[in-house]
């Protein structure tokens, strides 16, 4: 059983490798990845591209399984339990990802079909998360005809509207400029506080990270903790400052052996 | 001129050009060789409006979609699991290719030989000589499913049923009418072939009955009920087309 004490993701030992092309030899991705995540936590995964934290992604979201090593998502497998997660995690990708021939509002609906959802209650459920994502009077849009930021925001409904308890983005502001990206990050931290969420947030962005997270965790390449900070709104700009400075390091140190 | 009435005159600008050589050939040499073009066309709506040869392009057409209906769902089903097996596709591709490269014409042989009953006959050449290509066009339209929508739809954890009508169908849509307007084409050269098995009605056994009675304005009008007849569905396809991809974005420009 569950208890309110139990991390909601747990890795112990983690590693991933792919097959090189040449088939000879094995790509490390994750290196023997160990960390735990509570309930209600903000983690933002920071590091440099191609450290691997898509790989640590995929695995949490359960779209790969480890080569060694155990996940443990609320106990349970995420790779092998493909129905006990079921509305259970909400997904933000780096691309918006959305069905081009759904239009805005049938976009947002997919979780809930896939859920069984009441179609009326889905329908209303859609409609009041387009709504909180300002994007009333767009609901019957096709994609192609929405900003990549509005498409975004689509992205975010859709992943909010089964309302799960774990979210996970990967890098899901990255394609935007500053100021779309900073409404939307400031939406983001706003929705998970209010509906209690536990949060996975990757970024490559120190900025982004130390925005969002309650705690950032800092990637080496592969993939592995190399530093950890926590921060709350109490977190003074002068630990701030060090903080940002101590991340600067380490990924430095990461650029020089890459 | 509206953009819709130029085309229509395009499309049949190549017809018309056709058939003005075809009326000065036939003012030439014997009528028998090239029959004049009004005699052509007053044979070919003769069989739309009398019911009893009218029967026989609706039996034609009728084993046309026999053999494409059953061709798709078997070549839907054998797609399927290709695609959710390397070692199946492994096993299976080899003999659609090998289908591949018979002629129409030894299908019907064999049919004769195997089987009994004309139409079952016909189904079975029919679906026979558009299995191997539907199979592949539908397995390149499953292929062509983007990676990035699969993992997001996964994400949800569907039913395979749910993420088959969610995801499968949306996507293999585009490639899957693409595939019956170029097998309706294919079934129809067929079918008159399969037809020589010993149809007593059809286009092919009329077709066979003009050559008999050296009936060249015969022979073209019940050719141009085949080329109709495959018009016809074309443009209902496209109209099918037309909707379901309709959340298309068009560029203004042409490529
Ligand atoms: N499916 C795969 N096959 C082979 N190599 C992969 C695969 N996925 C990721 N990699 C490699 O693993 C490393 C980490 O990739 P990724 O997790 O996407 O990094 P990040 O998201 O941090 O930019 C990269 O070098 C990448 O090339
Ligand atoms: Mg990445």
């Amino acid at each position: 059983m569950n208890t309110a004490a139990d991390p909601v993701i747990r890795f112990t030992e983690v590693s991933k490798t792919f097959p090189r092309t040449d088939g000879k030899d094995v790509f490390t991705a994750v290196d023997k990845l160990s960390f735990e995540i509570a309930k209600g936590e903000i983690v933002a995964v920071l590091g440099k591209t191609g450290c691997g934290k898509s790989t640590m992604f995929n695995i949490v979201a359960g779209l790969i399984e480890p080569s060694e090593g155990q996940a443990r998502v609320v106990g349970h497998n995420p790779f092998s339990e493909f129905d006990f997660f079921r509305g259970k995690i909400g997904i933000v990708f780096q691309n918006d990802r959305l069905m081009p021939w759904r239009t805005a509002l049938e976009n947002v609906m997919l979780g809930l079909q896939v859920l069984n959802a009441d179609p009326k209650q889905a329908l209303e459920t859609a409609r009041g998360w387009l709504a909180r994502l300002g994007l009333s009077g767009h609901e019957n849009d096709y994609p192609h005809a929405l900003s990549g930021g509005m498409r975004q925001r689509v992205s975010i409904a859709r992943a909010f509207a089964v309302n799960p308890d774990i979210l996970l983005c990967d890098e899901p502001f990255s394609a935007l400029d500053e100021m779309t990206a900073r409404d939307l990050r400031a939406e983001f931290v706003k929705l998970v506080r209010q509906n209690n969420k536990t949060a996975v947030f990757i970024t490559h962005q120190i900025g982004e990270a130390m925005d969002i997270g309650d705690r950032v965790m800092v990637f080496h390449r592969p993939a592995r903790i190399a530093y950890e900070a926590r921060l709350s709104s109490e977190t003074g700009e002068a630990e701030r400052t060090k903080v940002r400075d101590d991340i600067m390091k380490v990924l430095s140190v990461d650029q020089a052996t890459a | 001129m509206g953009s819709g009435s130029m085309r229509v005159l395009q499309a049949t600008a190549g017809m018309i050009v056709l058939a003005v050589i075809w009326q000065i050939l036939s003012m030439t040499l014997p009528p028998f060789l090239f029959p004049p073009v009004p005699e052509i066309f007053k044979r070919t709506v003769e069989i739309l409006i009398t019911g009893s040869l009218l029967i026989d392009v609706l039996l034609t057409g009728g084993r046309i979609f026999v053999g494409l209906f059953g061709a798709f769902f078997i070549g839907a089903v054998i797609a399927l699991v290709m695609a959710r097996s390397k070692t199946l596709e492994n096993f299976v591709s080899p003999v659609l290719t090998f289908f591949q490269g018979i002629p129409a014409l030894s299908w019907v042989v064999f049919a004769i030989i195997w089987f009994q009953g004309t139409e079952f006959r016909i189904a079975f050449i029919m679906i026979m000589t558009t299995l191997p290509a539907f199979t592949f066009q539908i397995l390149d339209a499953i292929r062509s499913m983007s990676k990035d929508l699969f993992e997001m739809t996964m994400s949800f954890r569907p039913s395979r049923w749910t993420l088959f009508r969610f995801l499968i169908v949306p996507t293999i849509v585009p490639g899957i009418l693409t595939a019956w307007k170029v097998n309706l084409g294919n079934a129809a050269r067929v079918v008159v072939v399969a037809e020589l098995v010993g149809a007593t009605g059809g286009v092919g056994y009329e077709l066979l009955r003009q050559q008999q009675l050296f009936d060249m304005a015969g022979a073209m009008a019940w050719t141009l009920q085949l080329v109709l007849f495959v018009l016809v569905v074309q443009q209902t396809i496209n109209a099918i087309e037309a909707w379901a991809l309709s959340y298309r974005p068009v560029s203004e420009r042409s490529i």
